[in-house]
């Protein structure tokens, strides 16, 4: 049996607008984390709220370990958490009261809750910071007091809106550590507009763009999405030319982003080195991938500059 | 799993107010002085001869602020912390939630409860029957001031518009309302205004109850019948139109 399985799943609101458009996921049964990414608005809160039984669908289906998310929510509720995008554990609370309070909300004896709070806390390595306000804890901290949250009870599929938006580097990637760990033991649905995160905790990933899945699969499976093996990313406002073989983007920022042959890339390469011109070069990222895929390549937008290499 | 339902009950308590009250204390002299302010008034301006009444109309708007506090509490439980969702996402029912949350209103009332029902047992002199009814129009407030505040928190997405709400229905339910005094102190072309309010059949009921208010048989029950019948209403809207799971 799949882990997740969802079908022509639709929400439409009362404006008319579409959140999401015939969306279709599958996910094989293992433990492990799935990204999905997508754009501010592209509709991934929209999926996880319906998925994690917040919020019904327009129309279609969606199904977790077999189990019907629109017609049984409740048999559902018993095997998944969920920390919404935003979400915080409250103010007047210390991270050993929330977690505590939240396992009492879904049932558990006074003393397991209490047990279990603790050692969540302490697997989120944040046990020095049980007994301390929320309001006075770091952003860091607060997302792992959230995290310890969910996975301080039994429920085995969790799942994470956007769970490292606005935290630093670091405390991102001392969270990404703990995701990782956790996924051993977990299904983890995670959302995010980080590439890079999906790119270094995702086993399998799908992208999201204004309400339709546009690819999903596992890193690799994206990459044979793309023709082109190596990515040449600009660093200048240098203009350059469309490659012979290959495609090219040109970002928000006016820099170049060619996708192109290994043979090709070299050659470019060597002609901006001589130009003395900024650049990257290298196999092809999420990044890569991703704007390949919710981006129009130049060539059809008839957008980009005939000026030589040389 | 065996899940228990005293565990979920408490959780709630423990979240909104006993956790709560551990940091702000002040929240608790809050819920004591409105009341008070207004009873106090009440009592100077009468002379002292409408203290059993405003004590029981006290008792009222106490009832009557923890629904309006349930609103407020619950919104932004809701809107800050996105604890809702997380809670609609495990296996506890709307209506536990509901429950543990009200009562957890209550625990910020115990101060009042406790010097009102000191004053009450020194002022207000009625009979067993009379004490019963007292109770039952207090729980009566109580559950659908909840119903309302829990309805109206599903629907608000902001603290600010769960202030207004508060705002409103707190002067429909407390300043139209003849709580403190008899409705015989409204001139008889304004009467129809506070009967707009459920606060008004339950105050009626209660100054009945203490032998201020006369009332016929069929006014009582009419009285009753209204109180019900909103609090029904209210419970059922809250009930089937909430926006639990949008």
């Amino acid at each position: 049996m799949d882990r997740l399985v969802v079908t022509n799943l639709t929400k439409r609101y009362e404006k008319g607008k579409f959140a999401l458009n015939r969306v279709s996921l599958t996910v094989p049964s293992s433990n492990g984390i799935f990204a999905l990414i997508g754009r501010n608005g592209a509709g991934k809160t929209t999926l996880v709220r319906i998925l994690a039984t917040q919020l019904s669908p327009t129309s279609g289906s969606a199904h977790i370990n077999g189990i019907d998310v629109v017609k049984e929510p409740e048999k559902l509720r018993e095997i998944i958490a969920c920390v919404p995008q935003e979400a915080r554990a409250i103010n007047w609370t210390t991270p050993k009261q929330f977690v505590y309070a939240y396992l009492l909300w879904r049932g558990y004896s006074f003393k397991e809750a209490a047990k279990r709070a603790v050692d969540s806390l302490k697997r989120l390595g944040i046990g020095g910071y049980m007994d301390t306000a929320s309001r006075k804890l770091s952003g860091g901290t607060k997302r792992k007091v959230l995290v310890a949250t969910v996975i301080s009870s039994e429920a085995k599929i969790i799942f994470l809106d956007e769970p490292t938006t606005g935290l630093d580097p670091l405390s991102r990637n001392e969270l990404w550590e703990k995701l990782a760990e956790l996924k051993k033991d977990h299904f983890i649905f995670l959302t995010t507009h980080y590439l890079e995160e999906a790119e270094k905790l995702a086993d399998r990933i799908a992208i999201l763009e204004n309400g339709k899945i546009m690819a999903q699969g596992t890193l690799d499976d994206l990459r044979k999405m793309v023709k082109y093996p190596y990515s040449i990313t600009v660093l200048s406002q240098h203009k350059v030319q469309k490659p012979k073989n290959g495609e090219m983007i040109i970002g928000v920022d006016g820099h170049s982003q060619i996708l192109t042959t290994e043979r090709e890339a070299k050659e470019i390469a060597r002609k901006l080195v001589g130009k003395g011109v900024k650049f990257s070069m290298n196999p092809i990222s999420l990044d890569d991938i991703f704007y390949h895929i919710v981006r129009k390549p130049v060539e059809e937008e008839g957008n980009y500059d005939e000026e030589e290499w040389a | 799993m065996k899940r228990s339902g005293l565990s979920q009950f408490t959780a709630s308590i423990l979240a909104n107010s006993v956790y709560a009250l551990g940091n702000y204390p002040a929240m608790m002299v809050s819920m004591f002085l409105s009341p008070f302010s207004i009873l106090i008034v009440t009592f100077f301006v009468s002379n002292g001869a409408l203290l059993p009444v405003a004590i029981t109309g006290g008792m009222i708007m106490v009832m009557t602020y923890s629904g309006m506090s349930l609103q407020t509490d619950l919104a932004h439980l809701k809107n800050d912390f996105r604890v809702q969702d997380m809670v609609v996402s495990s296996p506890l029912s709307a209506g536990m939630y509901l429950f543990g949350m009200a009562v957890s209103e209550l625990v910020y009332a115990i101060p009042a409860i406790a010097v009102l029902g000191a004053l009450a047992a020194l002022y207000v002199h009625t009979s067993i029957l009379g004490y019963v009814t007292l109770i039952a129009v207090f729980l009566a407030m109580f559950s659908f001031s909840t119903c309302l505040g829990f309805f109206i928190s599903t629907f608000t997405t902001d603290i600010m518009e769960s202030w207004a709400y508060t705002g409103i229905i707190s002067t429909i339910l407390s300043a139209l309302p003849p709580v403190y005094y008899p409705i015989t102190y409204i001139p008889m072309q304004f009467r129809i205004i506070a009967y707009l309010s459920p606060a008004t059949y339950a105050a009626e009921i209660a100054q009945n109850a203490i032998g201020f208010l006369p009332l016929t048989q069929a006014e009582l029950a009419t009285n009753w019948l209204v109180l019900i019948i909103i609090s029904v209403v209210i419970g059922y809207v809250a009930i089937k139109k909430s926006r639990w799971r949008e």
